[in-house]
């Protein structure tokens, strides 16, 4: 009995007449020229297949054995946030004209994709206040590791110097990536109230240095003085990187204005899913000046033959398909859908509704935070002013507290042991949109009597 | 067709396509949060508009937009397969969608056993002893997998500094081995599109730390030496890569690590049918021979003998962390789907399927179109239309152009870039006889039609050719809001 | 139409004319007929010390890119910096108006360039 398979279209007539018009008397001599020591002998050590139903079934198991946001209250960021999207982003991604399809490179046939993308660009411009942006990268980290390639190319110098709130997985992704690039990276101390040191950032900063990479909000949730890190950079020639979170944007001075070269950062919070950490969206922007050592693809405007605005990928010389070894990058997939799926949830919030969400977050972890900060023991870890996530001190051992609140149904935060040994008593948390008052009093509850 | 305008020029002040509840917490004063010099003084110029009207918007731009799903997309190299809608439908659950890649581990043992169960069915079907899921695309797996070969030499203080390609490869290898570092060497092809064996091993030197192939090649022929390239680079302790672009020629019938491959990537966007969604997002897990192992990426997942998943950061000799959290789950988990309907009785029909869909397309272009390469093939194959450009002034860009009239996308053209006016056929399994019958007579019409009527071809679509020259000399990469 | 025979030549594409410790150096009509529309030149900084036979900038075309390479070393004294914002000259007047950069202390030999005649017999071999 033929293997019967919805996704395969040819039946046994069929099968037999294009074997006919090829001129081979059995598919398998398709296979000759794989020598036949390199041919399965038996099948693959692997379950036999499964129908639709079946697969429902098993993965609505395994979907099961996940606690998602929906089951416990979630308060875990560093870098991933949860924030409500509005129905119709989700609906309009499943537009397969979309989604199936490939990069835009016959852009006849891609308008769609193509005008997606520049609008994409417009919004990241706006918000970062810069001229402006490739079409997307991998996540954030792969974001910052790019851009700092890209100072190192622009500057021709070595050195990379991170302000002490950079995420430490982008700081080893970054790490990673310029492992056999002859770069240095150092990272300045954390000052006491959770902002970087500037003494000792401008004391790093030096005529090899390529970039300052400033985080803000850093990583414990402080605000940066992004304007000191412009000048401490530009005062050694250095360009200034600033990884920003994108919904905070709405609020906080743009990259561009406080006189960011390069803007780059994780662009989940514009309402992409959680996903247990991707696909997510890297975006990256940037000064005209800087345009040539941008990685990716760029969308640019342009007029067809019938005297019509379209749109097509612009600047492709900088790319691997034409550059090869020298291209300013290796990147070809991208993330384009979940670079319009920010773009359409931009739409949707507009400006007010970004200010709405980047407020209420604000407001309700401050409400949070000053519940828990009046428990016993409990206080903020650092005095700098903050947005929506701060590092709480517990004053005990977190990871036991974590738990107790867990079986409450309460994420309550990420411990910084995961990421810092030494601060087994701390927890980042962030407060979205998504909570309501009566959720917060609840944390606030369960975590005293945690803590009893 | 009219244009479409900007979402921006949609915008109306006071016009929003969302709300929120009302602040339910009382107001704490915003001088005490956020210090006014920090605060945001220039304009946000994101759009306004109603739900409806942005619904539209993004429905009609999808409309200007040609998928898989509304015709044949016979681009070589890209494996356009179907994207079943089954996949969709279960990373969309709740709990799969709803997850943070901090939860702790025991809230995420669904997660943590697809990641595992993945990694495993990637393994069987590749012949390799290890897995990272990390990469997030293609050219990500070909990095981390570089890296890990660096790391692998200098672990027995050997400092190789080439990476060799053969000239008929991906843009993204010799790319990928500039960013560790290595410089590239292009390896000749012969007439037949295989790699020169003699040219290849004059090459192959201690200084070589890999040689990055892709097998069947990119012109579509199984490169049958491939055993003895790894002997002659075993031979040095260089590292033999394989290009998992083409693996939807060999999946279930034959496997990378069966023949002398050390280390390889996985496109789940082809072999595994994620979707492309229009550029990305991909994933490109990589797979490593045992003595690799120790130096991939971290996070790894591993299992206790109680049977719980956990993620494990711990490896001395890692290359270190390649991307924040755990790579792209989401695209993961809807390959894992894919693999799971096909089964160990199933995982070789696509190969089969789309080996007999290429040899017949071939087969019946192949008396019309230069075949440069025989008139056999593996998944795809090359024509080349450099006669006809000669002979009547048609490129292969005149094809493309020209099919889009019909609605169908164009084959990948100018690559690779050995061969002169190059069309690049992939059928892919999962098109049915008529499709193929169709799009094949379509070119052959295309070929009997005048010159002037392809030369001046798309005219049925939204927008005619480009004007790419003023794109790129005079670059417009954003909307700009006219000041008053 | 045969190249100027008042120069040298690479089979890279560039020429050269050599005064005293001074040269012009250029890209032959040749190339800019093949590279078609240019959309982008690099060029370097004055007072830059090149290297005989390695790039000195970058010309592209939409769906391509070419090195430039010096045909001799020396430093660059002047570049014709009208280029980069109207490629017109280059396209239209290679050989004069459409120079690229010259140098001053040029050295080395002419040994390993072409003069117009073995340049042109490169071309037709090269369209072949």
């Amino acid at each position: 009995m033929p293997f019967e398979h919805p996704y395969l279209p040819q039946t046994e007539n069929d099968r037999a007449a294009m074997l006919k018009t090829i001129g081979v008397a059995k598919l398998d001599d398709l296979f000759e020229p794989i020598p036949a020591a390199f041919r399965l002998a038996k099948p693959l050590d692997l379950p036999k297949h499964l129908t639709e139903m079946e697969l429902r079934s098993e993965f609505q198991q395994l979907a099961g054995l996940n606690k998602s946001t929906g089951h416990l209250d979630n308060y875990l960021g560093a870098g991933a946030y949860e924030h409500y999207s509005p129905s119709l982003v989700k609906h309009l991604l499943l537009r397969s004209e979309f989604y199936t399809s490939y990069t835009p490179y016959q852009p006849e046939m891609t308008q769609g994709v193509l005008q997606s993308i520049f609008e994409y660009q417009s919004c990241i411009c706006t918000l970062t206040g810069m001229d402006v942006s490739n079409a997307s990268l991998y996540e954030g980290g792969h974001a910052m590791a790019e851009a700092c390639l890209m100072a190192r190319a622009k500057t021709g110098r070595n050195k990379v110097v991170l302000g002490a709130g950079v995420h430490p997985e982008y700081a080893q992704v970054l790490r990673t990536y310029t492992h056999n690039l002859e770069t240095q990276i150092v990272q300045a101390k954390l000052a006491a109230d959770g902002t970087t040191d500037l003494d000792d950032l401008k004391a790093l900063v030096d005529d090899s240095c390529a970039a300052v990479v400033v985080a803000n909000p850093g990583f414990f949730g402080c605000l940066e003085d992004g304007a000191a890190f412009a000048t401490i950079a530009h005062a050694k020639g250095a360009l200034l990187i600033a990884c920003v979170e994108p919904v905070s944007l709405a609020l906080l001075q743009s990259p561009g204005e406080f006189g960011a070269d390069i803007a780059c950062g994780e662009g989940q919070s514009l309402g992409l899913s959680l996903s247990y950490g991707g696909p997510y969206l890297g975006f990256l922007a940037a000064k005209m000046a800087l345009v040539r050592q941008m990685p990716g693809r760029i969308c640019g405007q342009t007029k067809d033959n019938r005297g019509q605005r379209a749109f097509v990928l612009t600047l492709q010389t900088r790319e691997q398909h034409i550059r090869r070894e020298k291209a300013n990058s290796n990147i070809c997939t991208n993330q384009t859908l979940m670079a319009i799926a920010a773009t359409i949830h931009l739409g949707a919030l507009g400006p007010q509704g970004l200010r709405d969400v980047a407020e209420q977050g604000v407001q309700k972890a401050h409400y949070l935070a000053a519940k828990l900060s009046g428990l016993k023991g409990v206080k903020l870890a650092f005095g700098a002013p903050w947005l929506n996530e701060f590092t709480l001190d517990l004053g005990v051992a977190a990871e036991p507290v974590l738990r107790r609140l867990r079986d409450k149904g309460i994420l309550a935060g990420v411990p910084l042991s995961r990421f810092f040994k030494e601060r087994d008593k701390q927890i980042l948390v962030a407060v979205t949109e998504t909570k309501s008052r009566a959720q917060l009093d609840v944390y606030a509850t369960a975590l005293k009597e945690a803590l009893a | 067709m009219s244009e479409e305008k900007l979402i921006f020029e949609k915008s109306s002040p006071g016009r929003r396509a969302s709300t929120f509840p009302e602040l339910d917490v009382p107001l704490t004063p915003w001088d005490q949060i956020l210090p006014k010099s920090a605060r945001r003084a220039s304009a946000l110029d994101l759009p306004e508009v109603s739900e409806q009207d942005l619904v539209r918007h993004y429905t009609r731009l999808s409309q200007r937009n040609i998928g898989i799903d509304t015709q044949i997309y016979p681009l070589g190299s890209c494996t356009m397969k179907y994207n079943p809608k089954v996949n969709e439908d279960i990373a969309g659950r709740d709990g799969f969608r709803n997850i943070h890649p901090y939860q702790p581990d025991e809230t995420a043992q669904g997660a943590l056993e697809v990641l595992w169960q993945m990694e495993r069915w990637l393994g069987e079907v590749s012949g390799m002893d290890a897995i990272s899921l990390q990469p997030t695309a293609g050219a990500q797996g070909e990095l981390t997998a570089l890296l890990v070969a660096k790391a692998y030499h200098d672990s027995k203080g050997r400092r190789p500094r080439k990476v060799l390609v053969p000239d008929s490869s991906h843009g993204t290898n010799p790319a990928s081995a500039s960013y560790c570092g290595y410089e590239v060497e292009t390896v000749k092809s012969k007439a037949d599109g295989t790699v020169d064996l003699d040219d290849l091993k004059a090459r192959i030197t201690p200084d070589v730390a890999c040689l990055m192939m892709t097998n069947p090649n990119t012109v579509g022929i199984f490169e049958k030496d491939i055993a003895t390239i790894a002997s002659w680079l075993h031979a040095v302790d260089a590292q033999l890569y394989y290009d998992g672009a083409n693996l939807n020629a060999i999946c279930g019938v034959a496997r990378p690590g069966d023949m002398g491959c050390d280390m390889m990537h996985f496109n789940v966007h082809k072999t595994f049918s994620t979707p492309h969604g229009g550029g990305g997002p991909g994933a490109g897990p990589i797979g490593v021979k045992e003595h690799l192992r120790p130096f991939l990426p971290v996070p790894r997942v591993e299992r206790r003998v109680d049977g719980s998943y956990f993620l494990d950061e711990t490896a001395p000799q890692s290359i270190g962390r390649i991307r924040t959290f755990t790579g792209n789950f989401g695209i993961l988990l809807r390959g894992l789907v894919y693999l799971k309907s096909f089964g160990s009785d199933g995982l070789a029909e696509i190969s089969r399927g789309a080996v007999l869909n290429a040899n017949y397309m071939l087969a019946l272009l192949k008396g019309r179109f230069k075949a440069p390469y025989g008139d056999r093939c593996m998944h795809e194959f090359v024509l080349s239309v450099a006669d006809k450009k000669r002979d009547k002034d048609v490129s292969a860009t005149d094809f493309a152009k020209r099919l889009a009239d019909f609605g169908y996308h164009a084959p990948t053209v100018y690559f690779p870039l050995i061969v002169a006016e190059a069309m690049m056929i992939e059928p892919v399994e999962t098109e049915s006889k008529e499709t193929l019958d169709d799009l094949a007579a379509l070119l052959m019409r295309i070929d009997d039609e005048d010159p002037a009527i392809l030369h001046a071809a798309p005219v049925n679509t939204p927008v005619g050719r480009l004007d790419e020259v003023g794109a790129a000399r005079n670059p417009v990469l954003r909307w700009m809001p006219t000041k008053p | 139409m045969p190249s100027p025979n008042d120069r040298k030549y690479t089979t890279s594409h560039e020429w050269i004319q050599v005064s005293g410790d001074n040269a012009v150096v250029g890209l032959t009509e040749y190339a800019v007929h093949a590279i078609k529309d240019i959309v982008f030149l690099e060029l370097p900084d004055t007072g830059k010390v090149l290297e005989s036979m390695k790039p000195f900038g970058v010309i592209e075309s939409v769906k391509a890119v070419f090195d430039l390479n010096t045909p001799l070393g020396g430093t660059v004294s002047e570049v014709n910096g009208a280029l980069l914002n109207d490629f017109d000259p280059l396209a239209k007047d290679p050989y004069v108006k459409g120079w690229l950069i010259k140098l001053s202390g040029v050295n080395g030999g002419l040994t390993h360039l072409l003069d117009s005649v073995a340049y042109d017999k490169h071309c037709a071999e090269d369209a072949h």
